[in-house]
């Protein structure tokens, strides 16, 4: 018996795949792709010539002075070498700049070292407590034989550094307390949380800024007053709570109800539910956002310098104001940028590095 | 008994929140208290009188009309038009060439999604302020004086001076002119929102756009002809030290127009591209296997779809342009904020300054809220 269905020729091999697609092709494949290329590349020759221009050939690079910067039409690199020091470290007493690098220093081997989930823990809670300790005694200075300097004589990259652990340090707990206030079943806590949050959220960083820096000294009894600096982080850590609370609360509100009523029932009470179960699930299925609201909290850090306070971007310009050197205003911008480049690229790095983690997790 | 007081759940729930409520009350009614004295102790008399007082201060550039001995509350008035002009400005050009920025990130051209990619992270990984300082500092520093102007179109002079470009100058019966104009536009924007509900509920087939493009093109004529009304353009030109006629933006609001266009536009290019990725695959491949070409497939079926996704994101996106906007401080545009700034520095007048600045910014989030959900409502699935 035959089956007519039945295959009496071996498979034909399959064609071959058309997936020869070249960078060739995809550069110059048709009319339009190629006009697109020339034009790309054009526009990149010339912006990278102007650029090289400026920044190589005609630039009086760091054995210059600055007369050659006057004379010279391109970028002053002298300038940056000259005043780095002003730059990062702002109007700290120069003899005592070790101190602020140290500080610097720190706080970017704890920042780096909280990145892998390894190394969460309670150490590592300890190890920031006493290494925030230790940075603001170095800072201030007037023990163990260090001078004394006050906080307005602080400045540049370790203010940057210090604002931003604070903020971000600071207002996480508070951002937890606003998101759970958000979501309780008691309408006082929850009205007070959608109120701040939603007041703040539609704010401007610098209004609340200007209540840090005029109000706040308007607002205390005579004879008490706050520090400026701890002034403009409280005004940052409140504009990061209120942020990092609506990232929060969309954590909680993708976990089951399931989760919470399972714990009730065998019970756990409110506390327990919420510290054991509720929220390291919710937190780890934020992590990815919460970074990146990190990453926006470091960029805010620049605008005290509405306030007057001496962070990087605010030293760089100080610096900017002596008169024996010209004013070199793109080349010491470009370098405080390549500075926040560099921390916040790695952590938007971070932050997807961790997200393609979690969604691995996920699908086992 | 008094443990089963302590142990009644709703019992407690009331003790706690009215210990909440008295916290509150009392820390701010602390503050006010200590405000009050403060105020009294410097000889400062608070409320809103000083709004009726000259305000004294030079603003360089407005479009209301101003001078020094209007009174604050029309600096201020002066402060909220340019924030407004700026973010508006800044919202048409960002969501414009987000969309350019999204179809280059998508595109298959390595080159082209490459420096779109590059672009992106450099802007989104650096602070606004830093741009808007560096745009300053291109444009008041590194660029050539009046008489070595750049122009990059015939008209269009970029120099320290700022930017000039040509002016369009009515003469004539210039008033029934505008109400023509302004008519003609309401008309239009009638018929395109009406549309589609009569072709929907009742299957009309007139072509209502197109005759009211006609009619507006009719109006307009007819409104010029009988006023007389002629055009010509005033170009700039160089007098002296620097250039006379045409129309002028300062350095200081070209600097935050283009660093406030540049940050944004990377931030919209994402939005749009991830409410274009979002929209399922088989979307494109049902409708390049109708025949449909790639850029009628975007704009008919893909790109209605993602703008549901697009929407709320961008809601936000729009709000934070506008309150970004009070950075124009650091490179001295006259917004509110700077207004109210240099207020509290001649006056003391601190908390209603900063209320008024509150206020402004809460009243503009709420209204874009509701306008952007209502709008969003409208474009929804409708379902069942």
């Amino acid at each position: 018996m035959t089956h007519a269905y039945l295959a009496t020729q071996p498979p034909q091999a399959l064609p071959p795949t058309t997936n020869t697609v070249t960078l060739w092709h995809r550069l110059f494949g048709d009319a339009i792709t190629a006009i697109a290329t020339v034009a790309t590349l054009a526009l990149l020759a010339v912006a990278l010539g102007k650029t090289i221009n400026w920044g190589v050939l005609h630039a009086v690079w760091p054995d210059g002075d600055a007369a050659a910067c006057r004379a010279a039409s391109g970028a002053c690199w002298a300038f940056l070498s000259e005043k780095l020091r002003q730059i990062l470290f702002g109007i700290y007493p120069p003899g005592e700049q070790w101190r602020p690098a140290l500080t610097s220093v720190i706080l970017l081997v704890l920042g780096a070292a909280s990145l892998p989930p390894v190394c969460w823990g309670k150490r590592l809670v300890l190890a920031w407590f006493v290494g925030i300790v230790t940075v603001l005694l170095l800072m201030r200075g007037g023990v163990l034989g260090l001078a004394g300097v006050p906080t307005a004589a602080w400045g540049g990259l370790p203010v940057t550094l210090l604002l931003a652990v604070f903020a971000l340090g600071a207002g996480f707990p508070l951002g937890i307390l606003l998101a759970l206030g958000r979501r309780a079943e008691m309408p006082v806590p929850r009205m007070l949380s959608i109120g701040v949050i939603e007041i703040i959220r539609g704010l401007p960083l610098v209004s609340l800024l200007f209540v840090a820096s005029i109000l706040l000294p308007l607002m205390l009894p005579d004879g008490m007053s706050i520090d400026g600096l701890l002034r403009a982080g409280a005004a940052l850590t409140v504009f990061s709570a209120a942020y990092l609370a609506e990232v929060v609360r969309g954590g909680l509100q993708s976990l089951p109800r399931g989760q919470g009523e399972a714990s009730r029932a065998l019970g756990l009470s409110w506390w327990m539910m919420t510290r054991l179960v509720v929220l390291p699930q919710a937190l780890r299925s934020v992590l990815a956002p919460l970074t990146n609201t990190a990453i926006v909290m470091i960029k805010n850090t620049s605008l005290v310098l509405i306030v007057g306070l001496f962070d990087l971007l605010s030293s760089g310009r100080a610096a900017l104001a002596d008169p024996a050197w010209p004013t070199p205003y793109v080349e010491t911008y470009c370098f405080i940028a390549a500075i926040y480049f560099a921390i916040c690229f790695s952590l938007s790095r971070y932050s997807m590095w961790l997200e393609a983690r979690y969604s691995q997790h996920r699908s086992h | 008994m008094l443990s089963k007081i302590w142990f009644d759940r709703r019992l407690r729930g009331w003790c706690l929140q009215a210990l909440l409520i008295a916290m509150v009350v009392g820390g701010l009614g602390w503050l006010a208290w200590n405000a009050q004295a403060n105020l009294a102790r410097r000889g400062i008399t608070s409320g809103f009188g000083f709004l009726e007082q000259a305000a004294r201060f030079p603003i360089s550039e407005s479009l209301l009309a101003y001078d020094t001995s209007d009174s604050f509350g029309h600096a201020f008035l002066v402060g909220i038009t340019n924030t407004l002009f700026v973010s508006v400005l800044v919202i048409l050009f960002s969501t414009v060439l987000g969309l350019g920025l999204a179809l280059a990130r998508r595109s298959k051209h390595p080159l082209v999604s490459g420096s779109a990619t590059v672009y992106l992270e450099v802007i989104r990984n650096t602070p606004l302020v830093v741009q808007l300082l560096f745009w300053y500092a291109m444009l008041t520093v590194a660029l050539p004086s009046a008489r070595q102007a750049l122009s990059p179109l015939p008209g269009v002079f970029l120099s320290v001076r700022g930017l000039y470009f040509p002016k369009l100058v009515l003469s004539g019966e210039v008033l029934w002119f505008w109400v023509a104009v302004a008519v003609s536009l309401l008309m239009v924007i009638a018929a395109v929102m009406l549309r589609p509900m009569l072709k929907l509920r009742h299957g009309m087939r007139f072509p209502l756009v197109r005759s009211a493009l006609a009619a507006a093109v009719v109006l307009v004529g007819v409104a010029a002809w009988v006023g007389g009304v002629g055009a010509s353009l005033d170009v700039p030109a160089l007098r002296g030290l620097n250039y006379t006629g045409g129309s002028t933006y300062t350095p200081e609001f070209t600097a935050l127009l283009i660093g406030l266009v540049f940050y944004s536009t990377a931030f919209s290019g994402e939005i749009i591209r991830s409410g274009i990725d979002a929209v399922p695959g088989g979307q494109w491949e049902a409708g390049s296997s109708l025949g449909i070409r790639r850029w009628h497939l975007l704009r008919l079926i893909v790109f209605p779809q993602a703008l549901r996704i697009i929407l709320p994101p961008m809601t936000s996106q729009y709000l934070s342009i506008i309150k970004n906007s009070t950075l124009a401080l650091a490179v001295g545009y006259p917004d509110l904020s700077f207004v109210v700034a240099t207020t509290i520095n001649q006056t003391g007048q601190a908390i209603e300054g900063i209320l008024i600045l509150m206020g402004v910014f809460l009243t503009i989030s709420l209204t874009v809220s509701v306008l952007m959900n209502f709008y969003n409502r409208r474009l929804a699935l409708v379902q069942r």
